[in-house]
């Protein structure tokens, strides 16, 4: 037992009289089929959102969700099974239904070992965001929605939400590993609609992470979040088409790390590796980068989105080098994986909730900095694109084709920034693509705490960080031939 | 049914103040077994309720919800939104629809089937191995697998008013996935096949399953990019069905009054090419998307959304009608955190074309088998996709292309549909035949 399980223990005990003795008691059914690793996790959730549209308050809401799922692994094989209403009989049920998977197989002995690392401490909050009283945070929506407006009288319509959490974990593992977290998060977004002569564009904007309410509030950081959703909207209004075709790409810093998350990071995903159904498969020692490129994937950051103490299989968080100095050096591992391809667990096994079993997932995923200066980069390309802010993006990681979308991007002519072009989609093939930064600078930022990934249809919170970089050749999907 | 748990949270709402409520109780089984190279992979079993409750203060409104069903939990449900609602401030529009409006009868729509009941994981297991024992048996290529799901749920609603209303239902639906991995040289390509239904008789075969997964990953084999051009391009049905999914967001309730939406002030105007009709029906029996009643208790009925071309119809639900000076169209629904617009079953009527008439048709073009990427902006229509699918030369399909995106504005694709296929199936909640666009820029080389 570590003393990280003791809030979240006393927790569940209270609450539900499930303790470490219990969960002890229930693994040990579920072991009697011989499986090499099993754990069951317990999970309470409660979720907050507040949504003004208008100035009006159109969304008031509050959830609380719970539940337990139980897991018992032998060979490849896992069997889960979940419920959201946590008693006794309840979990018995779920771990006779999880083990009978386990058992059919006759697998060799308990594996799994305890982690070797200590849980982190990196988010520890007085008042965690759930907390703050309401009537702050609809005051700071209606501030976000008058500054947004008075940055340009265009903007015609503003949506601004809080959304703030706290879930409550504890896992008991076969190899007798007990460890819990709390785990605050929130979240201000901003989105502004501007309209002129009959044209309309939206700007989104926002940020947070594992902090307090007044995150928001201390840099004056809602008026920058109000102000930039509605620069952005009415930049758009005047923006021309996009280019179609490959060109030379300048990515500014921060949330256009979003590529590496694409480009690589899935591929680097351990259950892929280890099914040999990702390009990067096989691949560990060769170059698939730039020299300049080196990718790191940290858990252990404080206070940021993609940050976590322990994983949710219990195992202490870390830093992982996935590419260094443009040599693949790493996978990210969940327990399972690491154990079926004989490496250590890295700390990224990772689930929506109580209701989904763990896969391996990135956490901060960010390109360390190199040595030039942004300006001298953008002064480098005759001829480009410079993108600094993105939408959403996908990989097909067993071509390793992704894409990207543009939000906020420019024509660079002749070493200069000029006109703003409309949102496009750019493409490329994860293992090439970065082989072609040539240039990486030295302005390192991580994103502002917005960013969401889904796999498998299970959604977690994530961060991205990226310096400037250029890359020779993308290709852009405008409609400007 | 658990409906008189829902009226007693909505009498205790009004105890603390409520001048009306609404309440959704949902309560669902699942059981998902994959299986990958032939070995069960992941079995999972599931149970899951949540109870959600909207409550008004006069024209005050606040939303919560649990998964807790216990006395204490949904007391303090009832509390916390309550408490919620009087710190929020008025909306003129709030409110439940009018007890008028609501349907006094539930419909039956054969929306479930009780014969998977008897059946062990076994069974289901030995669904996801045959299926992808198909695609690997096919050809010897397939050399690997994602693997194969079989997957069943079984879900009862309930739903009740603080004007009386109190009614339920209940779905089941199975499906098959099967994803196989191709290999030539150091070539790698995968694709998938599925099959979703509310009957389990209903699912495709999971041999036939399996082996057309294996000719979508084969044909991928050897896929390249093209030079950057401006070209017909055809959207099978699945891709098509997405396009129908941008021009559903443009046209809901939200989307409008935000102003934020490329379809917005274009009701009674042509929006599309005259061979484009687009019908929301929740009413077929045994459907996907079929259901008795709304979001807030209103009969679920067939709209027509756009005829010949024609924006006839919006997606509104009883808040975004109101607040555009409208009523209903009876698309309120349920997301675990309040009300929403959403469609039931919505498809594209098909029109008289066979897919390889539509192909034989095109000189030089793009046939599209697969979409990845968030490039839709729903404001102003402007859409950048990547793009799979396989070249047309003089009317043939010819070698496979990846790397692309496709590019145009969701307006002008809409007005230049050249061909609408005769291919319609509904395979999913939104289904489209093939569908041919006159002119898109293809980006490349």
């Amino acid at each position: 037992m570590t003393e990280f399980a003791l809030v979240p223990q006393r927790f569940f005990s209270d609450r539900f009289n499930v303790t470490p003795s219990i969960m002890d008691d229930l693994l040990g059914s579920a072991l009697r089929g011989r499986v090499d690793d099993a754990d069951i996790y317990l999970e309470y959730r409660v979720n907050e959102e507040l949504v003004i549209e208008e100035g009006t308050v159109k969304k008031a809401s509050r959830h609380v969700s719970q539940g337990a799922g139980v897991r018992a692994q032998a060979g490849t094989r896992t069997g889960y099974a979940h419920t959201d209403d946590i008693s006794l009989g309840n979990l018995q049920e779920a771990a006779r239904q999880a083990h009978a998977i386990a058992d059919r197989s006759g697998a060799s002995a308990v594996a799994a070992l305890q982690p070797t690392r200590t849980p982190h401490d990196l988010y520890t909050l007085d008042e965690p965001p759930t907390v703050t009283e309401l009537s702050r945070k609809l005051d700071l929506l209606r501030r976000v929605d008058a500054a947004a407006r008075a940055e340009d009288p265009r903007i015609r319509q503003v949506i601004a939400s809080v959304a703030s959490e706290e879930v409550v974990m504890l896992i008991a593992t076969a190899a007798g590993w007990v460890v819990g977290d709390v785990r605050p998060l929130t979240r201000l977004n901003v989105t502004a609609i501007a309209e002129d002569g009959g044209k309309r564009e939206i700007g989104s904007y926002g940020g947070g992470g594992r902090v307090k309410f007044d995150f928001f509030l201390s840099e004056d950081r809602w008026r920058r979040f109000a102000t930039e959703a509605a620069r952005q909207a009415v930049l758009k209004l005047g923006a021309v088409d996009a280019p179609a075709g490959t060109t030379t790409v300048v990515l500014g810093p921060g949330w256009p790390g979003i590529l590496l998350h694409e480009a690589i990071g899935h591929g680097l995903e351990g259950d892929f590796n280890r099914k040999g159904v990702s390009a990067f498969a096989g691949r560990l020692g060769e170059k698939v980068a730039s020299e300049l490129v080196t990718v790191v994937d940290d858990g252990t950051i404080p206070n940021r989105r993609g940050s976590l103490n322990v994983d949710d299989e219990g195992t202490p968080t870390g830093r992982t080098v996935l590419i260094e100095n443009g040599i693949l050096r790493g996978y990210m591992q969940d327990r399972l994986n690491a154990r079926l391809t004989g490496m250590a667990p890295t700390g990224n096994g990772r689930r929506e909730s109580y209701a989904h079993p763990p896969l391996p997932r990135m956490t901060n995923t960010f390109m360390l900095a190199g040595h030039d200066d942004p300006q001298d980069i953008i002064r480098s390309v005759k001829s480009g694109l410079y993108a600094v802010a993105f939408g959403g993006g996908q990989v097909d990681i067993t071509n390793g084709k992704f894409v990207f979308s543009a939000s906020e991007a420019y024509l660079i002519e002749d070493g200069r920034v000029t006109a703003p072009v409309k949102g496009a989609t750019l493409i490329g093939n994860g293992p090439d693509a970065l082989r072609r930064v040539s240039r990486v600078g030295h302005d390192l930022a991580m994103d502002e705490g917005v960013g969401t990934c889904g796999k498998d249809g299970q959604s977690v919170p994530v961060g991205v960080g990226l310096p400037t970089i250029r890359i020779d050749g993308m290709t852009v999907g405008g409609t400007a031939v | 049914m658990k409906t008189d748990l829902l009226v007693s949270v909505l009498k205790r709402a009004a105890e603390r103040g409520a001048t009306a409520a609404d309440g959704f109780l949902v309560e669902e089984q699942r059981f998902s077994a994959t299986v990958r190279l032939g070995q069960v992979d992941t079995v999972t079993h599931a149970q899951d309720q949540r109870l959600s409750l909207r409550v008004f203060a006069g024209k005050a409104s606040a939303a919560a919800s649990t998964s807790d069903l216990s006395r204490e939990s949904l007391e303090r449900v009832v509390d916390e939104a309550t408490q919620l609602a009087r710190i929020t401030g008025a909306d003129p529009h709030a409110g439940l629809p009018e007890p008028s409006e609501l349907i006094d009868r539930v419909p039956e729509l054969d929306l479930e089937d009780t014969s998977a009941d008897d059946l062990t994981p076994e069974a289901k297991i030995e669904v996801a191995r045959k299926a992808e024992a198909a695609a690997l048996e096919s050809d010897p290529r397939i050399t690997n697998s994602e693997g194969a799901e079989y997957f069943d749920r079984r879900a009862r609603y309930a739903y009740a008013t603080s004007h009386g209303f109190a009614h339920g239902y209940a779905t089941t639906s199975f499906g098959i996935t099967v994803s196989p991995v191709a290999r030539r040289n150091g070539d790698m390509q995968r694709d998938s096949w599925y099959s979703m239904a509310r009957k389990r008789a209903s699912l495709e075969d999971p041999v036939s399953i399996g082996r057309t997964a294996a000719a979508r990953a084969l044909r991928r084999l050897g896929a390249r990019k093209v030079k950057t051009t401006e070209v017909p391009v055809i959207f099978d049905p699945e891709t098509a069905a997405s396009l129908l999914r941008s021009v559903a967001s443009a046209v809901s309730g939200p989307s409008l009054y935000r102003r934020a939406s490329f379809l917005l002030d274009r009701l009674g105007s042509r929006v599309a090419a005259p061979a484009i009709t687009i019908v929301d029906d929740g009413l077929v029996a045994s459907a996907l998307g079929s259901r008795p009643f709304d979001g807030e208790g209103l009969a679920t009925r067939r709209t027509v959304l756009v005829n010949d071309g024609v924006l006839e119809s919006y997606l509104l639900d009883s808040y975004s009608a109101r607040k555009l000076g409208m009523v209903s169209t009876h698309h309120a629904a349920r997301d675990g955190s309040g009300v929403t617009v959403g469609t039931t079953n919505l498809m594209l009527l098909p029109g008289s074309a066979t897919p390889s008439e539509m192909i034989a048709s095109v000189r030089n073009g793009l046939y599209v088998t697969e979409l990845i990427g968030f490039g839709v902006n729903g404001v102003t229509g402007d859409y950048s996709r990547g793009a799979v699918g396989l070249w047309i030369e003089n009317g043939e399909l010819t070698y496979p292309v990846e790397e692309v995106t496709v590019a145009g504005n969701l307006l002008d694709m809409l007005a230049g549909v050249e061909g609408v296929g005769n291919d319609l199936v509904l395979r999913d909640r939104t289904s489209a035949p093939t569908l041919l666009i006159g002119r898109m820029v293809v980006a490349g080389d």
